[in-house]
């Protein structure tokens, strides 16, 4: 699905990821933890396509394709899917417009016909349904004075909807109730399959007991210090990233 | 809607940024010689079998015209105009004794309005709409007249108007606009050749939307338009206007006058989705939009509110305005201005409280791109008598690149210690954050930047009417391709 090789990548001549290797395979859900400022969001934004990003060296293989060759939206429409660690508010958008917009850019890509208003409704519904989110919600402009919460379960609204190949979860857990983040990560549950990866960024091991990851990766100063199963997010969680950085 | 299919035909062709009505028709035209003197004048007026009192007052017009200065250009960077370069009359040969059927109409004009989507024949007529199509100087067809006649409503041109309805006509032309009000105000008076005439009796609600279609075919040619509506008390109108022209690398000039009366407790809502040809990347060409829109409210508890969609034009100038003189009446203006490339845009509004309680809101969105310039122009007037009036104005601009201008000129002036004005502007760039949102989303970076700039103006697309709202966000999402990536 995903094979990083060796990336280097800076902003603004500032060296941030440095010589970061990564293999996701087909069915594989991947943790991704490491302390503040080490180069989490920076990935996953060089893997979604922000520009600003200098990549001074590796390669990203997706399914076969040259990823850095393709823009943002072609990728997204491949089926790379962020959920953003700071979704944005957009003014005056209203977001099942907003949802019914993404869809249909996908279909478009894909050379299918537009999604029809009634089949749309339907989806729209019954996945807003499984994650606990009002219709009332999704007539409000787009993130607009939804709190913090709320903007984290419309990532995932949105992910499920576009039911992505390979998805990247930065952070979703950040700023989600007990019982948000159970009904987020059962909303990731469902989507699993043999055919789809995740990415999962986050700071607490909790998350990790819901959405059971098949490899958990620790990475400081730009790069992967340590990887192991899901046994290693609990040595994490009572180590600390200083001391298992230093067993590397 | 009309206009709406046109939109659609021009979004399926997206990829190029061409200009969609930039083709001419071949017609037979009845144009007399280049230049600006009496002599066009009457020729003008006696092509339209008019009565003296109207030449005489296009004569008088005329001669105002001679006195006054030019406007002066804020902000504007307009070459000279030479008046005496440009014709002013131009009709099809086949339309000089007014077709009595469409049948007897030029083919080729049919089809020009069905290539623009707006059929005039019967069977294809828009549901809903009542369309008066006008072809360089002269009005080609009216449609839904039965029925609108049964309800006592005029809808005309206002060339048949001053014939059919004189008394209506010479009571109130020139009424809200005085010719000498400045110099393209009174060179329409004097030139003016062709626009819509509506008259709402008292208690009346027009059940459909009237609209006009604005073409400009002709070459060298400036189109005069000049409407004229009137509501009656206790009635109420909703009006809509479109424009396009063929693409040609001259300037062409449309200097209108529009002018609303609303009596007692009526209502008109005014809309305008303008798309006349822009010019073209390097700005050679495009319409020269000089407009002159103004209406009164007359009578008590009455409102006029305009809505404009301005994404056309080399250059527009134009402050449609309220003077609100009966007590309780309220004025708005909506306005979505966008200017791409080299286009040059000064327009905003002129709210004058003269009667008591008067209310008038302001919402105007700005949009840049290229190396465009865009400034709102206001003025908020609040006379002494106009106790506990109101105001409120936004404006917000936004930029689209590094080489585009904002400029916001409000000027208030209270004579009146119980009026209240509020005032909120921002500027801003577009967020390069919300537009990697909706490409990581898949949206390409044109539908991108469509969609966020068609949300940045939701709150005045929301006024327009239903059939036109959905064609303005195609229109604003077209005029700003190209400006990004
Ligand atoms: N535009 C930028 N200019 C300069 N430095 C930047 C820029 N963007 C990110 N950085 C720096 O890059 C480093 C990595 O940031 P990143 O957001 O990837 O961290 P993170 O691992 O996601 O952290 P957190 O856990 O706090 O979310 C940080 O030191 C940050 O300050
Ligand atoms: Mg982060």
């Amino acid at each position: 699905m995903l094979e990083i090789k060796n990336l280097h990548v800076s902003i603004e001549e500032k060296k941030i990821i440095k010589g970061l290797d990564l293999s996701i395979n087909k069915g594989e859900v991947h943790a991704l933890m490491g302390p503040n400022g080490s180069g989490k969001s920076t990935l996953s934004y060089v893997l979604s396509g922000k520009d600003k990003y200098e990549i001074n060296d590796g390669t990203i293989d997706y399914n076969g394709k040259n990823l850095l060759e393709l823009d943002v939206d072609e990728r997204a429409n491949e089926g790379l899917f962020l959920a953003f660690q700071y979704p944005m508010e957009i003014p005056g958008v209203q977001t099942s417009f907003f949802l019914k917009t993404a869809i249909n850019s996908k279909r478009k890509y894909l050379g299918q016909s537009e999604m029809d208003a009634l089949e749309f409704a339907k989806l729209m519904k019954s996945k807003a349904e499984e994650l606990n989110i009002s219709t009332e919600m999704l007539k409000r402009d787009l993130n607009v004075n939804y709190s913090g919460g709320e903007k984290k379960k419309q990532e995932i609204l949105q992910m499920s909807m576009l039911s992505p190949k390979m998805a990247i979860l930065d952070e979703t857990d950040s700023g989600l109730d007990i019982d948000a983040l159970r009904i987020v990560s059962e909303g990731v549950n469902k989507l699993r399959n043999s055919d789809n990866s995740f990415l999962v960024i986050t700071h607490y091991q909790r998350l990790l007991n819901y959405i059971k990851p098949d490899f958990v990766h620790i990475i400081a100063d730009g790069k992967i210090v340590k990887s192991g199963d899901y046994s290693l997010a609990l040595e994490l969680e009572e180590k600390g990233y200083e001391e298992i950085s230093q067993t590397a | 809607m009309a206009a709406t299919e046109q939109t659609i035909k021009q979004v399926n062709t997206l990829g190029s940024s061409d200009y969609k009505y930039g083709f001419s028709t071949e017609v037979d035209e009845i144009r007399p010689p280049k230049g600006l003197n009496e002599e066009i004048i009457k020729f003008i007026s006696a092509q339209k079998d008019e009565p003296e009192w109207m030449l005489e007052w296009r004569l008088n017009a005329f001669k105002v015209f001679n006195k006054l200065p030019k406007p002066q250009w804020a902000k504007l960077n307009i070459p000279e105009i030479d008046y005496q370069d440009c014709y002013y009359y131009s009709i099809p040969k086949s339309l000089k004794d007014k077709p009595k059927s469409l049948d007897e109409i030029d083919p080729e004009i049919l089809k020009t309005y069905e290539k623009l989507g707006i059929p005039l024949k019967e069977q294809k007529m828009l549901s809903g709409i009542a369309v008066d199509a006008v072809f360089d100087s002269v009005s080609v067809a009216t449609t839904y007249k039965k029925q609108l006649s049964d309800l006592g409503i005029v809808f005309c041109s206002i060339s048949e108007a001053v014939k059919t309805y004189p008394e209506l006509v010479k009571k109130y032309l020139g009424s809200v606009i005085p010719v000498s009000d400045h110099s393209f105000a009174a060179l329409n008076s004097a030139v003016f050749t062709d626009g819509s005439f509506i008259y709402i009796p008292e208690g009346v609600r027009c059940p459909v939307e009237l609209s006009t279609y604005f073409r400009i075919n002709a070459m060298n040619t400036g189109q005069f338009e000049r409407t004229l509506i009137i509501a009656d008390k206790d009635s109420y109108v909703s009006y809509l206007e479109g424009c396009t022209a063929p693409m040609r690398d001259e300037n062409q000039l449309h200097a209108a006058n529009v002018e609303l009366v609303a009596l007692d407790n009526a209502e008109i809502k005014y809309s305008t989705v303008q798309n006349w040809y822009p010019g073209d990347k390097e700005g050679k060409g495009g319409i020269y939009n000089f407009v002159t829109k103004r209406g009164a409210c007359r009578g008590k508890n009455s409102k006029i509110s305009w809505t404009q969609v301005e994404t056309g034009s080399a250059i527009t100038w134009k402050y449609p305005s309220c003077i609100l003189q009966g007590d309780n009446s309220k004025g708005e203006f909506y306005s979505v201005a966008i200017t791409n490339n080299m286009q040059q845009a000064d327009t905003g509004t002129k709210m004058i409280h003269i009667g008591k309680n008067t209310s008038s809101k302001i919402i105007s969105k700005g949009i840049s791109a290229g190396k465009a310039n865009n400034t709102y122009r206001g003025l908020v007037n609040i006379l002494s008598k106009a106790k506990n009036a109101r105001n409120f104005t936004q404006c917000d601009s936004l930029l689209i690149g590094n080489q585009c201008g904002a400029h916001t000129v409000p000027y208030i002036e209270s004579s009146n210690s119980d009026s209240m004005v509020e005032h909120e502007a921002t500027t801003s760039k577009i967020n390069e954050d919300q537009l990697f949102y909706c490409q990581q989303r898949g949206l390409n970076s044109e539908d991108a930047v469509g969609l966020i700039v068609n949300g940045f103006c939701k709150e005045v697309l929301q006024h327009l009417p239903m059939e036109f709202a959905v064609e303005a966000q195609k229109l604003v999402a077209i005029s700003l391709e190209g400006s990004v990536g």
